[in-house]
């Protein structure tokens, strides 16, 4: 047994992160360390930059602009843009849309969507979630009519996250309501935000925050070439991308840089005794917890990637335990940033964005609300227990 | 031993709890929030015509004497409804005036609190003190006969609509209190994560007249203090109300909302979940009743401070288990500020922090239990 990462798996992070160093612009950077809402200008900027330097979708195939490099490079890569304190890449395309395009997609739907996936000139929102289907996505109501080359789609999405930046939604809608099964019937449509009849209407976060909607649809009539994989075959190609969505729910590099942060900032502020924060044992055992879970998780992950890369499989259920931790561990550092400055806490920078407190320490209660969310999306940490109950444990 | 409101709290609570059911439902509370004052001077009227500003204020000031126990069940109506009104900080500053002022402060200002006309605000924590009461940079200098006053103030609850802050200040002597006009000192205002409104204070050589000091000139500590703690029983009771509110509310989605089929509360694993939740609220109220019947009412300080110690930190856990549960519990809808559980989510969390969080109370406990009785 050995832990360590190889020297040209060392090599290659080190590539990655001078790289990382040294093109990332200094404007996202701060704004990203502030917790600052970003633009769709600025998700799209970085995005670009990194699919100019060939690095934006490092799973594709390498046809498709993918870099071929094995599961830990990737895996190394992630952490590392986490890690810097990069802008997020949106997921909807790169790591949803597109894997699913490739897998299922027509070669003609590939060459329209593919590259503009990669080079940002679409942004996509994901269309699953209706207000009576969260965690029981088979039941989703959306109808889809098929009219002669066109389906005409009638019914409302929710939580559509960042659809008032998107060009492109893809959907699960129900073709064929008869069918014995929940999960049958339903399909898989790509649709254009443009179309007449779609409205999108923000939904407030309790942070303040504009990050996801409702989305209704009336009549909206859609070509039936933007049909993915087979009509009524749609639940095939959703389980696919929620295995895929699950697969970078750990996000340590995005831990191990608000841990390091959180270090830096305890050691600076003064806690009850005048002393710092850090040498407050009380304080100093609550971090270090979160710092060994973190450990652990990381250590796990890579267990699964040695798993991976021996043999060619995902790992399966188990994956949920990834989704689980990492998002217990990233709640937990928000919790801990937000006690760590005390009382100044309170103020609500959302509400108060021109009084001159100070960024850093403003941004932190509504953050701690904010990432409630991580263990509701993605499949509830609830259902990913479930997951592992069922299929793992097989209770 | 008994644990029942007298007949008077109880017709109070239940007052208050009928007028802000009525006047200061959801929406109601909603507009008042966004409105530009951010606080609604009509329910402060209503508040003071049924006694409640004049509640904990003594008698020869025409308030109703009562304690904190008195206060419980207002607290709670408070914590329901999710009141913005600056009560809190009102009290703790009028206690302060009732218990260290002088005939002449009493009564140029006492009254026209009971009768709802002044608001007032206690400017005490500084940057960098965190929960360390003693830690106070702001120096006040002896000038012409009054005092010039030096420093910065940070978050003081309800500081943008007072009329008048108590702020405490270093002299020669010590940390003393003073009496100063809101228009005498410059407001960063804003509203905190609950809603409500606070302000950074500054004091750029503020000059008042003597009469402005508040109690002896030094030794403030202890009663500032007391203060604190007093302040610490009424949020604990606050927040009861508040976690009631989520527990009731988290309990009728499980019943009501449907996925799979069925109303999510038929999964076990959840449950388990809100009975979690009940047990920590019902925690919760007795330790309540422990900290408003030892805040005014100890034996002696070390009783007071170890049960207000005790029941802040049982309370900042409660809020804290129950405010991340009826959120989870809720999915995506939890998350919204369109539903009231968020609103008191965020009342639950600032709670936790408020008046020392549960590190600061697990160290002042263990402190004083280590000294033995
Ligand atoms: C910020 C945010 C962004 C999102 N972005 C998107 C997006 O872009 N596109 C999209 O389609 N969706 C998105 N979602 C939706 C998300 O996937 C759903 O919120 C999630 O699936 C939960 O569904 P729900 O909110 O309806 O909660 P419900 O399913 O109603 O669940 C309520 C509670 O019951 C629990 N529960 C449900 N079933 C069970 C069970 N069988 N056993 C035990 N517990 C159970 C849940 O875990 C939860 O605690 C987003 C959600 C959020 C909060």
């Amino acid at each position: 047994m050995d832990l360590s990462y190889s020297q040209e798996e060392l090599a290659f992070r080190d590539e990655v992160r001078g790289w990382l160093n040294a093109n990332l612009p200094q404007d996202l950077r701060d704004k990203v360390a502030n917790y600052e809402e970003l633009t769709r200008e600025d998700l799209l900027r970085w995005h670009r930059i990194l699919a100019k330097q060939g690095w934006v979708a490092p799973a594709w195939p390498k046809e498709w602009g993918g870099t071929g490099w094995n599961v830990v490079q990737r895996y190394l890569f992630e952490e590392e843009l986490g890690y810097v304190g990069s802008p997020p890449l949106i997921p909807f395309g790169l790591s949803m849309c597109g894997p699913v395009l490739l897998r299922f997609g027509t070669e003609a739907q590939k060459k329209r969507f593919l590259p503009r996936i990669y080079n940002g000139d679409d942004f996509w929102c994901q269309g699953y979630s209706e207000p009576g289907s969260g965690s029981d996505l088979a039941s989703l109501k959306t109808k889809a009519v098929r009219e002669g080359n066109e389906y005409v789609v009638n019914g409302q999405k929710i939580w559509t996250t960042l659809g008032h930046y998107a060009d492109w939604i893809f959907c699960l809608v129900r073709t064929d309501s008869n069918m014995s099964k929940k999960q049958e019937g339903i399909s898989f449509l790509l649709i254009d935000m443009k179309t007449p009849g779609i409205t999108v209407r923000p939904l407030m976060l309790m942070d303040g925050g504009n990050e996801v909607n409702e989305t209704f649809f009336e009549n909206v009539r859609v070509p039936a070439e933007n049909l993915v994989y087979e009509e009524n075959k749609g639940w095939t190609v959703a389980k696919y991308l929620l295995g895929h969505e699950r697969m970078n729910t750990g996000r340590i590099g995005g831990s191990k840089r608000e841990l390091a942060k959180l270090k830096e900032f305890a050691a600076r502020q003064p806690g009850d005794d005048g002393r710092p924060l850090l040498a407050d044992p009380r304080f100093r055992d609550k971090l270090t917890r979160v710092e060994v879970e973190l450990m652990a998780l990381e250590i796990t992950n890579l267990r699964f990637l040695d798993q991976m890369r021996r043999s060619g499989q995902p790992p399966g259920a188990d994956v949920s335990m990834l989704k689980i931790k990492g998002t217990e561990i990233q709640q937990a550092l928000t919790e801990l940033a937000m006690q760590a400055v005390g009382p100044l806490a309170q103020p609500f920078a959302p509400v108060a964005a021109n009084t001159p407190f100070d960024e850093f320490t403003a941004g932190l209660a509504p953050r701690y609300c904010n990432y409630r969310k991580t263990t509701i999306y993605a499949g509830s940490n609830e259902i990913q227990r479930n997951i592992i109950s069922k299929m793992t444990l097989g209770l | 031993m008994h644990f029942d409101y007298s007949e008077e709290q109880q017709l109070l609570a239940d007052s208050v709890r009928r007028f802000l059911g009525k006047g200061y439902d959801f929406e109601a509370r909603k507009k008042i929030v966004a409105s530009a004052e951010g606080w609604s001077p009509e329910t402060w009227a209503t508040l003071a015509e049924m006694g409640v500003t004049g509640l904990p204020l003594p008698a020869d000031a025409g308030g109703f004497g009562g304690g904190a126990v008195d206060l419980m069940g207002v607290m709670e109506a408070f914590g329901d409804a999710l009141v913005v009104e600056p009560y809190l900080a009102t009290i703790l500053a009028a206690r302060l005036i009732a218990r260290a002022g002088s005939d002449a402060q009493r009564e140029a200002l006492l009254p026209s609190v009971v009768d709802g006309k002044l608001r007032l605000a206690f400017a005490h924590t500084e940057r960098g003190a965190r929960y360390n009461l003693a830690q106070v940079q702001t120096a006040a200098k002896p000038a012409g006969g009054g005092w010039e006053l030096q420093g910065e103030k940070a978050v003081v609850l309800g500081a943008p609509i007072a009329e008048k802050l108590v702020v405490s200040a270093r002299t020669a002597k010590g940390v003393s209190l003073f009496v100063v006009d809101r228009g005498a000192v410059a407001i960063n205002a804003y509203r905190t994560l609950d809603q409500m409104r606070a302000g950074d204070v500054t004091l750029k050589s503020v000059k008042v007249g003597g009469d402005a000091l508040l109690g002896p000139d030094g030794g403030a500590l202890p009663l500032i203090e007391e203060s604190m703690d007093f302040g610490a029983a009424l949020v604990c009771a606050e927040a009861v109300g508040a976690m009631k509110f989520a527990c009731d509310t988290t309990l009728e989605y499980l019943k009501t909302r449907k996925q799979f089929g069925v109303p999510i509360g038929t999964f076990q694993a959840l449950q388990h979940r809100v009975v979690d939740m009940y047990i920590a609220q019902e925690q919760a109220r007795s330790m309540a009743c422990l900290a408003t019947s030892r805040a005014d009412s100890a034996a002696s300080d070390r009783e007071r401070r170890m049960a207000i110690s005790a029941a802040k930190i049982k309370i900042a856990d409660s809020c804290r288990l129950i405010s991340q549960e009826s959120v989870q519990l809720h999915g995506g809808m939890g998350m919204t500020e369109e539903l009231k559980v968020s609103h008191t989510f965020r009342r639950l969390t600032m709670i936790a922090q408020q008046f020392g969080d549960a590190d600061h109370h697990l160290a002042r406990f263990a402190a004083l239990d280590g000294e033995g009785p």
